[in-house]
């Protein structure tokens, strides 16, 4: 299961809805429970450096990369996947993002229909390379906001 | 010995440690220990002709090793090595 504590949830919508109709990207950190549920708890929106189409795909720099992995290690975060976005479309992974994926990171994908959120999936490579849906969850069970 | 900071999606393969300690003189000399150390590493860092995947950009500080001498760029003991996925995707 993948919770997203509200604040960052928030920036993920808030982004996906200031980029439609291009694809946004960005970093998400936090830190995974003894049960193996992962926390977000901070998002960090990224410059989506595909040259093209931005409508349909997206692409982050090394350089980014490496500066989230950085942050991450310098504040106690783990580094735990990437969110985009899908304009107009479903938050279901393409072959696209299947093959570029990598393993052990969560893919949460929101979709958003006529500039307006329509609904969130998160996704993770199995051992045999495909995707499979995670539980997504914007407030743990047991949690009081 | 150089820094070799390790991301999160290999991690499982090097004992959960994010950071490494190397001693060697070149970026790919720091490849070929880190991939003898933890062998599991090594399709994922390597293609079949033993060079550097396309999908994987090592840095050198804040450079790509791409843009200075590849895998005979030196390092020294201060020298912090990244090994970055290639990150991309998109609806269709």
């Amino acid at each position: 299961m993948i919770v997203v504590q509200p604040i960052p949830l928030a920036a993920i919508k808030e982004h996906s809805l200031s980029i439609f109709p291009d694809e946004c990207c960005g970093f998400l950190f936090g830190f995974e429970q003894s049960d193996g549920t992962r926390i977000i708890s901070k998002i960090e929106k990224v410059n989506n450096s595909k040259d093209g189409d931005k409508r349909r795909r997206f692409e982050i720099t090394g350089r980014d990369y490496m500066l989230a992995e950085k942050f991450a290690l310098e504040n106690d975060f783990l580094l735990l996947g990437i969110y985009h976005s899908h304009p107009n479309h479903p938050a279901i992974p393409s072959e696209h993002d299947r093959v570029a994926a990598q393993p052990y990171f969560s893919y949460i994908i929101v979709s958003v229909m006529q500039g307006q959120i329509d609904h969130i999936r998160s996704w993770q490579l199995n051992d045999a390379s495909q995707f499979e849906e995670e539980i997504f969850s914007p407030v743990q069970l047991n949690q009081s906001i | 010995m150089a820094t070799v900071i390790i991301p999160t999606p290999l991690r499982k393969f090097t004992n959960q440690t994010a950071r490494l300690q190397v001693e060697a003189g070149t970026v790919g000399e720091i490849i070929d220990r880190i991939t003898l150390d933890f062998p599991e590493l090594k399709k994922h860092l390597l293609d079949q002709q033993g060079g550097i995947r396309s999908f994987v950009n090592i840095f050198a500080g804040d450079d790509d090793i791409r843009d200075l001498q590849k895998e005979k760029t030196p390092v020294n003991n201060s020298t912090v090595i990244s090994i970055v996925p290639a990150i991309a995707g998109g609806k269709h």
